[in-house]
């Protein structure tokens, strides 16, 4: 599913990523560990096609379609409701049946009920809980998660790790964490980066 | 069809996002009729039309320039244009819902600033009207590029004027020429090349600007 060989990033003069390879077969589950600065948040966003590595080889097998990304920020829109915000990722994403996705979601990440809210009035937990509808609602393949347990309390982690565990096998997973004890058990492939 | 779609979404979102904070258009019509206020009193009695017309555009194009300063906003502040880089949409439709939402913001501030120009100035000619109605579509479609192009770096506040305002002038040379000049058939039809061919460019083009 992808196939990473010596790649490296630039920002200008600044190197942030550094010879990384990896190998993520299809319905493997990998694991990016490293401190602050060593370039998970780069990996992710290249593998992701939101960055274009400096140097190496990349193979990523997913379309934009088929990937569903979490950054450090939800990527919602605060004036709107997360009916509004699913609605509009769904129309983009061409979800069939969007309505029902998008009501079972609500429901199962407990937002069913803040529904016509605007997300500015959301806690931080909350618009987290709602990042992940956002990133699931398109059924994708391939999942590439950064730190996706920020902010989520104990009921927030646990529903993500039923959700994690639900699908694992079935999908694809690049996880980049600070806190690897979650998803150590699920981790197919790990991968630590260097300062 | 689905292009129609996507950008009928984007665009229908920019403008309920502006619906709800009411942030752009307030403060472009407050700019505008601020501005002519301003200038009909700084012009000397018995100012020429010619003097006239050439303040209309001066506050067409500053006016628009603060809203296309505001049109990635959102994104901006929020980091949302990163989810809208990855759906899998054709990416050249976030350009075009963005821009018509920012041309609606113009139009709709044009239509109190022109008859306020008429009012304090010299009235307003039909081929003044279809200039500006021109006008709008290039400032538009090339402001929105300018705007996405800035939003990713830091000097995003100095690089949006001093990249929009060179790219505006010959919007202003056959604005103001159809203003003024007795057959503006040649300047509206200089105004249309320029729309298409810029729009063109832009819409071509803007998968390359919105990509690290």
């Amino acid at each position: 599913m992808i196939e990473a060989h010596a790649l490296g990033k630039r920002f200008g003069e600044k190197r942030v990523l550094r010879g990384v390879d990896l190998e993520l077969p299809r319905g493997g589950f990998a694991v990016v560990t490293g401190p602050n600065g060593s370039g998970k948040t780069t990996l992710l966003r290249i593998c992701a096609g939101l960055a274009i590595p400096s140097e190496g080889r990349l193979d990523v097998d997913a379309t934009r379609a088929q990937i569903g990304y979490l950054g450090h920020e939800p990527l919602v829109y605060r004036e709107l409701t997360s009916l509004e915000n699913l609605e509009l990722y769904g129309r983009l994403y061409r979800v069939p049946e969007r309505r029902e996705r998008i009501g079972m979601l609500l429901e199962r990440f407990g937002l069913w009920d803040v529904r016509h809210e605007r997300v500015a009035t959301y806690s931080r937990g909350m618009t987290q809980r709602l990042a992940l509808c956002r990133v699931l609602l398109h059924d994708p393949t391939l999942l590439v998660l950064d730190e996706p347990y920020t902010a989520l309390d104990a009921a927030g982690a646990q529903l993500l790790d039923e959700q994690l565990r639900e699908l694992r096998g079935e999908r694809t997973f690049l996880v980049s964490t600070h806190d690897p004890a979650h998803v150590e058990s699920l981790a197919t492939v790990r991968l630590a980066l260097a300062a | 069809m689905n292009y129609l779609a996507d950008v009928r979404a984007l665009a229908r979102k920019d403008l309920l996002l502006e619906l709800r904070a009411r942030d752009t258009l307030p403060a472009m019509l407050l700019f505008v009729v601020a501005t002519f206020v301003v200038f009909h009193f700084a012009l000397p009695a018995g100012s020429s039309k010619l003097a006239a017309s050439g303040l209309l555009w001066v506050a067409i194009v500053f006016t628009a320039l603060l809203g296309l300063g505001r049109a990635f906003v959102p994104e901006r502040e929020q980091r949302v244009f990163d989810g809208l880089v990855l759906a899998p949409c054709d990416r050249s439709a976030i350009w075009l819902a963005k821009s018509i939402a920012t041309l609606a913001f113009l139009v709709a501030a044009e239509v109190v600033a022109l008859p306020v120009f008429a009012l304090f100035f010299h009235g307003l000619r039909a081929s003044t009207v279809a200039g500006v109605a021109l006008a709008d579509l290039g400032i538009c479609a090339v402001g929105t590029f300018v705007g996405a192009t800035a939003v990713v770096t830091r000097a995003r506040d100095l690089l949006m004027p001093l990249l929009f305002l060179p790219l505006a002038i010959p919007l202003i040379i056959g604005g103001v020429g159809a203003s003024v000049v007795a057959a503006p058939g040649r300047y509206l039809g200089f105004l249309a090349l320029y729309d298409a061919l810029f729009a063109l460019l832009c819409w071509a083009s803007f998968e390359y600007v919105v990509t690290e």
